[in-house]
């Protein structure tokens, strides 16, 4: 994860830099499982790695930054290795799942079971996060609301004053 | 093999690390808001560790609202982005001196 993260920061190409953020935003919902908190790692997968990284995807195509780079020659070697891991990993885990060998699982610290007084305890149920949503967070979940308003207004304003300036 | 808050808090100020450093090296605009959303996404990380070490449900829910936050966010920024490109043909941050005395 963090050597994807790494070639991210990295690599000059863009969009190939883009797929390795897909990789660490896949790895960070992996530990937000192993946090438990199942909610928010279904929420990172789909928020970031589809929502965001789409978008970013998109506009690394639309202004197709980097012209001229030749990355055929590497495209072969690429292909091969990317063969060869895929299946390697995709045989791991059948292997793992079928066989009695399994990995050294891990396993978090105890949490103590005594929270302070007056706090909700953590709970990685989606009814629980609602419900904690709408009573003691109400005002900043609405202020949340306004602000995914304010800011697809916004955008709308922002391409559409820019295509009437390059019309006149 | 047991894990503890330790261990998510490296990993976590790593991937902060990791960010800054895209955001201090790279000229690409685009590649810098990606650095920030992996600062976001590490800072993102820590609260989670720490509100399921502490036992206390506050921190998901912050993280929630970052999550809502930096999805505007990206969507402004990359509006931002496509307006610059439009008006001076480039996204590099060191040909963006328009300021410049």
């Amino acid at each position: 994860m963090l050597l994807s993260a790494l070639v991210m920061v990295l690599n000059k190409n863009a969009v190939n830099s883009a797929m390795c953020m897909i990789v660490t935003l896949v790895s960070t919902a992996g530990l937000f499982i192993l946090l438990e908190a199942y909610f928010l790692a279904i929420l990172q997968v789909l928020v970031y790695a589809g929502a965001v990284m789409v978008l970013f995807l998109f506009i690394i195509m639309l202004l197709d930054v980097d012209k001229g780079n030749n990355y055929e020659y590497l495209k072969q070697k690429f292909a091969f290795f990317a063969q060869l891991l895929g299946f390697s990993l995709l045989f791991f885990l059948v292997f793992n799942s079928f066989s009695k060998i399994y990995l050294p699982t891990t396993e978090l610290v105890q949490i103590s079971n005594v929270g302070e007084a007056g706090t909700i305890a953590f709970s990685n149920t989606a009814k629980s996060f609602g419900q904690i949503l709408f009573t003691k967070y109400m005002l900043p979940f609405q202020v949340i609301g306004f602000l995914l308003l304010v800011a697809m207004i916004g955008v709308i304003v922002i391409s559409k004053k820019q295509s009437t300036d390059t019309e006149k | 093999m047991t894990i503890g808050i330790n261990e998510f808090i490296i990993v976590s100020s790593l991937l902060f690390l990791i960010g800054f450093l895209g955001v201090i090296l790279r000229r690409n605009t685009i590649i810098i808001f990606m650095s920030i959303e992996l600062m976001l996404n590490a800072v993102n990380l820590a609260l989670v560790a720490f509100s399921r070490y502490n036992n206390t449900m506050d921190g998901s829910i912050f993280v929630f609202f970052i999550m809502t936050v930096a999805a505007a966010e990206v969507a402004v920024g990359l509006a931002i982005i496509v307006m610059i490109y439009r008006q001076r043909q480039t996204i590099l941050v060191n040909e963006l001196n328009q300021l410049k005395g």
